[in-house]
This record gives C-alpha cells, sequence and structure tokens, in this order.
C-alpha cells in the first residue's frame, strides 16, 4: 500500500517539476489541486462582483439563475457524466432544499444563512443517501424510471400537507438584503447574486476537488465498465450512494439558493419539465466534464430568454409567446444533440485541440 | 464459350476508420466449387466474407459480382436476394426465438407458405436433433446444434453460394467432420458453391477444391488445395504448420 | 368491502391506461433501445387533433380515427428523422433527442390551442361502478395486446419485427429490412400510445394532462422489465389496482410516490423487471 503511494507521488512531483520549467501555464499546474480550485473560484467570485456592478439588477438577479443552476447541473454532472446512473430526479432534491430553507426562516427565524443553507445540504444529503441506496442496483432505463417518479411524487408530497407546506400555492417568506453596513456600496439584488455565487463556487471546489482525486477515479471506473471495476475490489454499492449523496446535496442547495432568491417555494416550480431540462443541460453542455455544467447552466437561463424575445419580438399572442420558449429550447436541444452528440464542452475540446495543432 | 464464375471479387478493399483491413483482394469462385480461405488470425477472413454478404461497406474501385450481376454496393438484405447467404462467425442463431422461428425466418423472403413449409421440412429431414428441438428456444442448443441450425436457416434460403465462416468453432471434430460431409453432399446434390472460411487450415484444405490465403488483408498465396498443401513455406509463414 | 370494490373495478379501468402507454413504450425499446420520452407529447398531440376533428364533424369516433392514424404517422416521422441519425450513439443522444421532442411538442401544443383545459368526451358513458367507458378501455387494450400477440407469434411480419430488435445483424442476413422493421415499430407504439391518450384525456384536455399518466406507464414498463410486451401490461393492471387503493385509503396526492414505492420494492428484488429472463453476464 505505501509503495504504490509513492508510485503515485513520485510522476506527480515529476510532473509538477517539468511543469514548472513551462512558465506560468507550468506554475499553475504545479500547485496542489485544492489550493487552485480556491484561486480559480476566487477569480469567479471577483469577475461576478464586477458584472453585477456595471449591470442592472435584472441582469444581476439572471446571473444569481445562472449560479444555482450551475450547481444543479454541476451535482448532475456527478452522478450522470462521472458515474453513470441516469438519473431524473434532480428536481426532488432542489425541492427539499427549497423547502427546508422557506420552512427554517418561517419557523427559526433567528437562525444565520449559512446554518440554513447547512441544514439544506444536510436534509438532500440525507435524502440521497436513502434514494442512492433503493436504487443501487438499478441500471439505465430502470433507473431512469425510478427516479422519475420520484421528480414527480414527491413535489406532491407538498399538496398532501397543505397545512405544514403551503399547498399549492407554496410558503412564502423574506430575507433580509444587503447588510446594513454595505447598504450603500452595493444593491441587494446585487448582494443576493454574490451570496449565490459564493456559495455555489464553495460548492463546486468541493466537486472539483472531490472528482479529482480517488473517488472521482472510482465513479468513472464504476460508469466504463461496472463489472470489471467490481472485479477490480472497488466498493460498487458505496460508490454509487456517494455519488447519489454528493449529487442530492448540491441539488438541494441549488434549491435554497432559489427559495433565497426567490423568497418562495411553491410545488409548481419544481415540475417534471425541471428535472427534465436539467438533465438536457447537461447533456448539451458536455457529459464528464464540470465545465459542461457551466455551457449548461447558461442555456438554460438564456436559451429561453431569448425564445421569449424572439416571440415578443415578433409580435405574437400570448399563447405563442408563453411556450415559445420551451419549444425554443427542445428544437435547440436537438439540433445540438444531432450535430454535436458531446456537447458545448465537446465541441469547444476539439476546437482547442485543433488550434493547438495536436 | 464457358459460364460466368459464380463469384467473382475484384480489387476489393476496405478499411476500419483508419485500419486498412482488406487490400485489393481478387478471388474467383467457380459453380459447384469448394473454396477456402485461410489466414492467421486478423488477416481479413472474416472481413472478407462480410465485405462480400453487404456488412461492411467496401472502399470506391471494388467490385463484386455474382453470376455476372455486379452487386458491390447493395446491403445485406438485398443479398439473399442474388443467392448469397452468409452464415457469421458462432452462428448468429438468435436465442430468444425458437428452432422453428430461427429456421422460418431463413426462408421468409420468399413468398409462398407451402413453399416455405416444404423447405423447412427438408431442413429438420437433414438435421434429426433440431426436429426434436423444434420448439425450444435457440438458445438451449448446444454449440453443435446452434452451428446445424445457422446452416439450415442459411440454406432455406436456397443459396447458389454459401459463406461459412469458421463454422468449426468451438466443435468436436466429430461434428466438423459432420459438417463438411454435409456441405460436400450439398455441392453434388445442388451445385452449392461454398466459401469456406477455417482457422484449421490442414481440415479445410483436405475438403476443399482450391484456397486463398490471406495475411494483413491482402493475398499471399492461391491455388488448388493440392498446390497449397504441397507448398511447405508457405504453409510455415501464413498458415502455422 | 363496496369501497374496496369500487377501489378494484377503478383500478383496473386505469390500469388499462398506464399497460397501454407502458406497451408503447416496450414496443419501442425493444426495437430500437431507446425509452421514448416524447411518446406522451405524441399521443397529446394525436388527441388534440381528434379534438380538433370531433369539434369541426361532431363524431368522437371519427376523431379517435383520426388520433391513431396520427398517432401512427407521427411515430413513424419521429424515428425515421429523428432516432435513426442518432442511432450507434450514445443512449443518451438518442434519450435526449426524445426529451427535446417532448418539451418542443408540448410546446406546441400550447401555441396552437392554449394553455387552458377543454372540456374532452368520454368514449362512453363514464357513469357507474365499472362504467361503460372503463369497460370499452380495458376492452380496447386487451384486444390490442391480443392483436400484438398473433402478430409477434404467427405472422411473417412479426417475426421479422421480433428478430430485427433481437439481433439486427443476423436478420439483415435473413433479407429483413431492419430499418423499416424498427419504423414499423414506432408506428405501432405511437398508435398504442395514441389510444392510451385518448382513454386518458378526459374530462379535460390540457397540454399537461398526460403527464401522471406518462409517469405510471413508464413505472409499468419497467416494472414489467422492459423485454416483454405483456409484461407492461401485466405492470400496467397491476399498478392501477395498487394506486387506486392508495389513492383510496391514503389520499390521492400520493399516488406518484406510491409508484415510486412499488416500482423501488419491486425491482430492489428483481432489478430487471418482473417478467425479464435473467442473463447473467460472461465477464
Amino acid at each position: 500500500m505505501a509503495s504504490s503511494l509513492r508510485r503515485k507521488q513520485a510522476p506527480a512531483a515529476a510532473t509538477a517539476r517539468a511543469s514548472a520549467r513551462r512558465g506560468p501555464a507550468g506554475l499553475w499546474n504545479s500547485l496542489p489541486v485544492l489550493p487552485r480550485h480556491l484561486l480559480a473560484a476566487l477569480a469567479a467570485l471577483a469577475l461576478v462582483a464586477v458584472l453585477t456592478s456595471v449591470t442592472d439588477g435584472l441582469t444581476a438577479l439572471r446571473v444569481a439563475n445562472v449560479g444555482y443552476y450551475l450547481l444543479a447541473v454541476a451535482g448532475l454532472q456527478l452522478l450522470v457524466g462521472f458515474s453513470g446512473q441516469i438519473s431524473l430526479g434532480n428536481g426532488a432534491f432542489m425541492f427539499i432544499g427549497a423547502y427546508t430553507t422557506a420552512l427554517m426562516v418561517l419557523y427559526t427565524p433567528m437562525a444565520p444563512l449559512a446554518v440554513v443553507m447547512l441544514a439544506a445540504v444536510a436534509a438532500g444529503c440525507l435524502a440521497g443517501m436513502l434514494v442512492g441506496a433503493a436504487t443501487a442496483r438499478l441500471h439505465g432505463p430502470y433507473l431512469a424510471g425510478a427516479t422519475l417518479a420520484l421528480a414527480v411524487g414527491l413535489p406532491a408530497v407538498a399538496l398532501r400537507f397543505p397545512d405544514l407546506l403551503g399547498g399549492s400555492n407554496g410558503l412564502f417568506f423574506s430575507l433580509r438584503g444587503a447588510p446594513p453596513a454595505l447598504s450603500g456600496l452595493v444593491s441587494d439584488s446585487q448582494w443576493k447574486a454574490l451570496v449565490v455565487w459564493f456559495v455555489v463556487l464553495l460548492a463546486l471546489v468541493v466537486l472539483a476537488t472531490t472528482s479529482r482525486g480517488r473517488l472521482g477515479r472510482r465513479m468513472r471506473a464504476i460508469r466504463d465498465d461496472e463489472a470489471a471495476a467490481a472485479t477490480a475490489g472497488i466498493p460498487v454499492g458505496r460508490t454509487k450512494v456517494v455519488a447519489f449523496v454528493i449529487s442530492a446535496g448540491c441539488g438541494s442547495l441549488a434549491g435554497a439558493c432559489q427559495a433565497y432568491l426567490l423568497g418562495t417555494a411553491t410545488p409548481s416550480s419544481f415540475t417534471l419539465a425541471l428535472s427534465l431540462s436539467l438533465l438536457a443541460a447537461l447533456v448539451l453542455g458536455g457529459l464528464g466534464s464540470l465545465w459542461g455544467a457551466l455551457w449548461g447552466a447558461l442555456a438554460l437561463v438564456y436559451l429561453e430568454l431569448a425564445g421569449e424575445e424572439l416571440a415578443h419580438a415578433m409580435g405574437l399572442g400570448s399563447n405563442v409567446a408563453n411556450n415559445a420558449p420551451v419549444v425554443f429550447f427542445g428544437v435547440i436541444l436537438i439540433v445540438i444533440v444531432m450535430a454535436w452528440p458531446l456537447g458545448v464542452q465537446g465541441a469547444l475540446s476539439r476546437l482547442g485541440r485543433s488550434l493547438r495543432g495536436r | 464459350m464457358t459460364e460466368p464464375p459464380i463469384l467473382r471479387i475484384e480489387n476489393l478493399s476496405t478499411r476500419y476508420g483508419a485500419v486498412r483491413a482488406l487490400r485489393s483482394v481478387n478471388m474467383t469462385v467457380r459453380r459447384g466449387e469448394i473454396c477456402a480461405v485461410l489466414g492467421a488470425n486478423g488477416a481479413g477472413k472474416t472481413t472478407l466474407l462480410r465485405t462480400v454478404s453487404g456488412l461492411q461497406p467496401p472502399d470506391p474501385g471494388s467490385r463484386v459480382l455474382v453470376d455476372g450481376t455486379d452487386v458491390t454496393r447493395l446491403p445485406a438484405e438485398a443479398m439473399v436476394r442474388h443467392g448469397v447467404a452468409h452464415v457469421p462467425e458462432g452462428g448468429g442463431v438468435i436465442a430468444e426465438l425458437t428452432v422453428e422461428e430461427n429456421m422460418r425466418l431463413g426462408g421468409l423472403w420468399r413468398a409462398g407458405r407451402r413453399e416455405r413449409g416444404a423447405k423447412a421440412a427438408e431442413m429438420f429431414e437433414l438435421f434429426p436433433p433440431l426436429a426434436e428441438r423444434r420448439t425450444r428456444h435457440a438458445g438451449t442448443l448446444s454449440g453443435g446444434e446452434r452451428q446445424m441450425l445457422a446452416i439450415g436457416r442459411a440454406l432455406m434460403a436456397r443459396p447458389r453460394v454459401l459463406l461459412l465462416d469458421e463454422p468449426s468453432l468451438g466443435l468436436a471434430p466429430l461434428i466438423t467432420r459432420r459438417i463438411m460431409r454435409l456441405l460436400q453432399d450439398l455441392r453434388a446434390g445442388t451445385g452449392l458453391t461454398v466459401v469456406l472460411v477455417e482457422q484449421n487450415a490442414a481440415g479445410a484444405l483436405s475438403v476443399t477444391d482450391h484456397g486463398l490465403v490471406l495475411s494483413q488483408g491482402a493475398v499471399v498465396a492461391s491455388g488448388s488445395s493440392g498446390e497449397l498443401l504441397a507448398d511447405d513455406r508457405m504453409r510455415h509463414a501464413y498458415l502455422g504448420f | 368491502m363496496n369501497h374496496f370494490i369500487d377501489l378494484t373495478l377503478n383500478g383496473i379501468a386505469n390500469g388499462a391506461i398506464y399497460a397501454a402507454l407502458g406497451l408503447s413504450l416496450v414496443i419501442i425499446y425493444q426495437a430500437t433501445r431507446v425509452v421514448n420520452f416524447a411518446q406522451p407529447a405524441l399521443a397529446l398531440i394525436a388527441v388534440y387533433l381528434a379534438y380538433a376533428v370531433y369539434l369541426a364533424t361532431g363524431s368522437y369516433w371519427t376523431g379517435f380515427a383520426v388520433a391513431l392514424a396520427s398517432g401512427t404517422l407521427m411515430g413513424v416521422l419521429a424515428e425515421r428523422l429523428l432516432i435513426r441519425p442518432v442511432h450507434g450513439r450514445s443512449p443518451l443522444s438518442a434519450i435526449i433527442v426524445t426529451l427535446g421532442l417532448l418539451l418542443a411538442l408540448q410546446g406546441a401544443a400550447g401555441m396552437v390551442w392554449g394553455n387552458g383545459d377543454y372540456s374532452f368526451p368520454y368514449p362512453m358513458d363514464f357513469r357507474g361502478r365499472f362504467s361503460p367507458a372503463g369497460a370499452f378501455g380495458l376492452g380496447a387494450v386487451a384486444v390490442v395486446t391480443l392483436l400484438l400477440f398473433a402478430l409477434y407469434r404467427f405472422t411473417p411480419l412479426g417475426l421479422r419485427m421480433r428478430a430485427a430488435a433481437l439481433h439486427p445483424e443476423s436478420a439483415r442476413l435473413s433479407g429483413v429490412r431492419v430499418g423499416l422493421m424498427l419504423t414499423a415499430g414506432w408506428g405501432i407504439a405511437s398508435a398504442i400510445g395514441a389510444l392510451a391518450g385518448m382513454l386518458a384525456a378526459p374530462p379535460f384536455l390540457s397540454p399537461n394532462a398526460l403527464d401522471a399518466v406518462f409517469v405510471y406507464g413508464i413505472a409499468a414498463a419497467v416494472l414489467g422489465g422492459l423485454e416483454s410486451p405483456f409484461g407492461a401490461v401485466a405492470g400496467g393492471l397491476l399498478l392501477g389496482v395498487g394506486l387506486s387503493y392508495v389513492s383510496g385509503y391514503a389520499g390521492p396526492e400520493l399516488t406518484t410516490l406510491a409508484a415510486l414505492a412499488i416500482l423501488v420494492v419491486v425491482l430492489s428484488v428483481r432489478p430487471d423487471g418482473l417478467f425479464t429472463r435473467p442473463v447473467a453476464r460472461k465477464v
């Protein structure tokens, strides 16, 4: 065991030395994984801050939307792209996060935001553990069917317990905006966007670091050939459940962010269409890489927007205008999958490789 | 004027992606001949059959003629109509269908229920073990029985040319001998032409009229079986004995 | 006791609908190894067209015929134009294409006919314990199932379709036009899906009217094991009856979660569905 560890460290050190010789890019690659990701996250947060300072409140909210969708899709990437488990149920985990947030704000108003968010993550992880354990033996369409039932069934629980969960109207609450100390510098919407992105980037660092490490390798092994992975000694069932737990935690956190932004948690936000759109966005962006989640989230927010604008610009009636975004998204989905089966990230990688002359 | 060869292959090339699997293969088979295609693993024997039967697309410039008709670009499902039946490696029997259904499948493309029924009865006479297991799922058959079913299914189409890919693979020598004898009987009785791919070169050459030796997709030797058996150098180099 | 019998009969009537939708999903899965998420949307459009025809002609049955015909046509077009081109790529590609089609068609229905509810007629009188409408639904599904069985078992076309689905290469070598068989499979499956839509649409038709039924249809197909059309029918009936009990004794909002629970319980004992013969994986 110790010798294999030494063997793994030696090449890493050699790579580090080699890349250090290649200038700033080399310097970047020679940093250990965690600090590298933290620095990248910090840079991204700064970028968001700049972006939201120079644009209006509406754009800030849209930027925040991209943020939590990115988190939800990235969590799904772990499950679908890295460990090969097709899940159609991510909407259900977002539902859990949103409602946990709403309930905590309503019933324990003194709790700070961080605690509320942590509670949402915990609830999501617990749900993920239960679902993962229940579905560990399922594959492909059987797993898809079970998670589909979850996505549609869980939000219906809100209707069953209307007193506690607000029924079809959902729960409403209000959260403090920017702290008074910063109220001059930072608008409410900008503050919210920054909070959401801070949370999202933190979670992404965890995701990225985990997927680089042993867990990530195990998951990819299972995705590529489960029987082979089992014979190689990888604890398949446990790894799959862990993937579910992390994915559910991310989804739940994303739902919490959404609730935080909107001040509501309603069952109608968590339709079947949401879960399907998350999966579709993931494939659109590109499986197998966390960057794919970014493109997917951007697509989710901006394609629908583009569809709306298109309908308005063409001066169409309200029926058409209301449904145009969804039709647009569906059509684009088909076109992109047929033209670029590896998604946007796949197309970009290929472009990058051809530019670098490889 | 002599009749055209039943199967003529000219300049046949094909590739899997970037890998050239067949290079300008030429082959002529006359009606009623049993021709062997030999060579080491990966030489291109299976690819040759697959390209002829339409499962693998040939490169431009290739030509395959069956009884004078150009069938080069035809898809696999059209080849039975031109009298070419292909039994792939392993037989290709459909495990979830019954023996009877597998047999029927072979003759489906011909119109006429009664004709198909009669043909099937013939096949079951030819292979009594299959008749006993008519209603069993093909997946429950032994290796030898499955190979018999595969050949029977191909014969249901009343082919003029039968392409056989390693029929003896995994089978006991006794069963292999029976299959070879069957082929010779068929040739004598119906003028069936057979192209036989075999790893077991010595065994194949003992029942065939002439042969073709492939190496890395190209023809390195051809001639009558007697000539090939006598060529020691070639045998050592390409056939391993 | 009365309540129990009511629930059982109701469950069987609903189960027939889930069975039909499950059947259409399994036929497509067997033929092309794709879960057709667009099936409810194809059925939805077929039902809307039937509604338009019904409004124009006043005849329910003309509309019914139009639904079946248009369902078949749309299934054929979907396979030929959208699914065939992505054949052979990763299975997720085909799933996403069907998802895109689902979203696009549901949205299109909203665009053309609006998001509101239309009052949609039953095939027959729907009142009573086991209404004529319920009996019709059960009867229609039973007839379809028998016809399908006869097709597969006794006709050359059925044999070709099965061969094309089970072992396309061998089928081609026996002269079967595999592509055509796959298209035919989609056409038949979509016709059955349109039937399910016509049975499920009453009393109100809207773009989301078939969502819940779709979930139960998938559950029925998965329960039965995606390899067996008749497993889907059995799965659908079982699910219908089970969910009817849940709805009657615990509340209608919990039916989908109950479906999930049933799925999880059954699949944990038989991960490939109730009626699939276990196939050993060769390592």
